[in-house]
């Protein structure tokens, strides 16, 4: 008796296997080999010397770090890498800062055409980038910024993305926070800085994240704005390897998976706050 | 410390007019509680008080000042959320150290006044704790103590009890009375819990549409409402209340077009079939359903279409659809222009 009631619970709590479940999992490994294919070729052939480029072998037949050296030693990588560096993370303090400023604005203040105003930020977002390129450029002309760090900068300071993200979050913080702030005696900046934005640190963190990503990554607008080597971002500066008479795929590939190393970085350390990012910006409303 | 006045304070939104121009002195060290349903103006009157709310027209007096135009920093007043407006990245010395952030004071003297707070309102172990790993009654206490540490001229309470569940809400109605007893700072307390408001206030005043309806102690409002509203939002259960048609038969009642109104606890239950001498209302009814609170029994009643509440003794729980004999003593009628709905006094 003992005997069947156990085995009766030991079949009631076998996990069931859905085929919903098993569908999910199969289109989520065939995503997952997708996206990771190109980067384990990648990989592999910033292993390979220049000779074996089209052999499309995963493990190099004569693996090599010679590339490595090369891109290390010969080429402007690591001026590259730095101007990468510095775009990204200057822009990215300046999006953390005036975006969410304008969002806190947005969100916390009353006053006549408040509603335009982010109506008119939130347009932008339907703008592509293609379309605002030549208008970039030829106020970068006008103004003599062309080719200069501030010209790869400018267009990227504030974005409508992040004004719209951090007022949404602002917009969950009590009034009650602030007001007694107010009343402590905290003047509007420091009740912005010191109690307003540690409450919005997860959406601060996701579009810190977002931008430094996307300007690490950033390729046409700072190809366009550059024409000196000393100034390429690492997109850029990899570009340069394929020149008309030859593709030097090799050094493309150990380049680029150089370039990856940060990126891969903040991914693995932050992919809590991206997921979250992601959330925040697609369901708060 | 300093008194509070308001000389027909009134705030407009657009066109819509929140508060009508009213006129109240709070004396120094005096504990004021602003009591009235939803939308009646009590916060929209502490806002503007407290200077988070622009003043359309009027004069607002702390102290011997016209303080209309002055931020609220300026004003040297406290305010205490009902949310507790703590903030969580902070420690609760961080917190309440808040308080003192505009204060020109060392580091040293800064922890001393942090200290002192924290020990009168028994947050000493607490110190060091994120709001997080607080209860809600000790987030309360935070609020008050950031309020405290600063020795404002004046309290100022947004509705801080509502967020707590009952037993707490009562602890802190003490702790807070306590407080002040010890402090004897200025208080404005707004509720729309009328048992805070009674068993707290110096003074109470009652408000409905943006106009002050009556100001009192709160046995004075009990005893004498000079409104309808008033009657029956002081007092728990509400005073009943029915037309003098209702009561036809009845000599001591009126025959002229008035409401009267009768509070549970003057409306008694009789006892054993034994009606008291000297009752000038005598009322028979069907029971609907019965409240035991221990000490007495809370008798819903149906007369004659009405429905009433009266009050047993504990020990008498009349069942659900037997009749029952309920009586007043004189006195203790409440009579009502039904018109005005203004009282027309006792009897």
């Amino acid at each position: 008796m003992t005997d069947i009631r156990q085995k009766d619970a030991v079949s009631r709590f076998r996990p069931r296997v859905r085929p919903g479940r098993i569908l999910m999992w199969t289109l989520l490994l065939i995503g997952g080999v997708i996206m990771i294919t190109p980067l384990l070729f990648m990989f592999s052939t910033s292993l390979k010397p220049a000779s074996q480029v089209y052999d499309l072998r995963l493990i190099p037949q004569d693996p090599t770090f010679s590339n490595y050296v090369k891109v290390l030693t010969s080429t402007g990588f690591g001026r590259w890498f730095f101007n990468s560096l510095l775009v990204a993370t200057i822009v990215t303090c300046s999006n953390v800062f005036f975006d969410s400023l304008v969002g806190y604005t947005l969100a916390k203040f009353r006053f006549r055409g408040r509603r335009f105003i982010f109506i008119a930020i939130l347009s932008t977002l339907m703008i592509p980038t293609e379309m605002l390129v030549i208008p970039w450029y030829l106020m970068s002309a006008n103004l003599g910024w062309l080719d200069s760090y501030w010209g790869i900068m400018f267009p990227g300071m504030m974005t409508g993305f992040g004004t719209f993200l951090m007022r949404q979050f602002f917009e969950g913080v009590p009034d009650d926070f602030m007001e007694a702030a107010r009343i402590d005696g905290m003047n509007e900046f420091v009740i912005w800085w010191k109690i307003a934005m540690p409450l919005v640190a997860p959406a601060l963190s996701a579009l810190a994240i977002f931008t430094f990503l996307g300007n690490w990554t950033a390729f046409f607008w700072p190809l366009i704005v550059t024409t000196s080597s000393e100034l390429y971002t690492l997109p850029v500066g990899l570009s340069s390897f394929a020149v008309e008479a030859a593709i030097q795929w090799e050094m493309i590939m150990t380049g680029a998976a150089l370039a990856t190393i940060p990126t891969l970085l903040v991914f693995l350390i932050f992919q809590r706050y991206i997921v979250r990012g992601v959330m925040l910006a697609g369901v708060k409303g | 410390m300093a008194s509070i006045a308001l000389e027909k304070l009134v705030k407009r939104y657009d066109k819509v007019e929140a508060v009508h121009g009213i006129d109240l002195e709070i004396a120094d060290g005096e504990f004021v509680v602003f009591v009235g349903p939803s939308g009646c103006g009590k916060s929209t009157t502490l806002r503007m008080i407290a200077g988070l709310e622009e003043i359309t027209g009027g004069t607002l007096r702390i102290g011997d000042a016209v303080v209309n135009e002055r931020a609220p920093k300026a004003r040297n007043i406290a305010m205490v959320f009902q949310n507790y407006a703590i903030y969580p990245h902070l420690t609760v010395r961080q917190n309440i150290g808040f308080g003192l952030y505009t204060a020109k004071l060392s580091k040293d003297e800064k922890n001393a006044r942090i200290d002192d707070t924290a020990r009168i309102l028994g947050l000493t172990d607490y110190l060091e704790r994120r709001p997080a790993a607080l209860s809600g009654g000790q987030r309360q206490r935070v609020a008050i103590g950031r309020a405290m540490v600063r020795n404002p001229s004046a309290f100022l309470f947004d509705e801080p009890l509502s967020n707590l569940d009952a037993q707490l809400r009562a602890q802190m109605r003490i702790e807070i009375k306590k407080l002040h007893q010890e402090l004897k700072t200025t208080t404005v307390y707004v509720t729309h819990d009328q048992i805070e408001a009674m068993t707290m206030a110096d003074r109470i005043v009652v408000m409905k549409d943006g106009n002050i309806l009556q100001t009192g102690t709160p046995v004075d409002l009990y005893e004498n409402p000079a409104d309808v509203f008033t009657a029956r939002f002081i007092g728990s259960p509400s005073m009943n209340m029915l037309p003098a048609l209702a009561l036809a038969g009845q000599s001591a009642v009126p025959s002229d077009d008035v409401l009267v109104g009768i509070r549970p606890h003057d409306l008694l239950a009789v006892v054993d079939g034994a009606v008291p001498e000297g009752a000038i209302v005598t009322l028979e009814g069907v029971v609907e359903a019965v409240e035991p609170l221990g000490p007495e029994t809370m008798v819903h009643l149906n007369v004659a279409g009405a429905s009433l509440i009266a009050t047993s003794p504990g020990t008498l729980s009349p069942a659900v659809g037997s009749r029952i004999t309920c009586t007043v003593q004189p006195g203790k009628l409440y009579l009502f222009d039904a018109a005005t709905e203004k009282s027309l006094g006792r009897k």
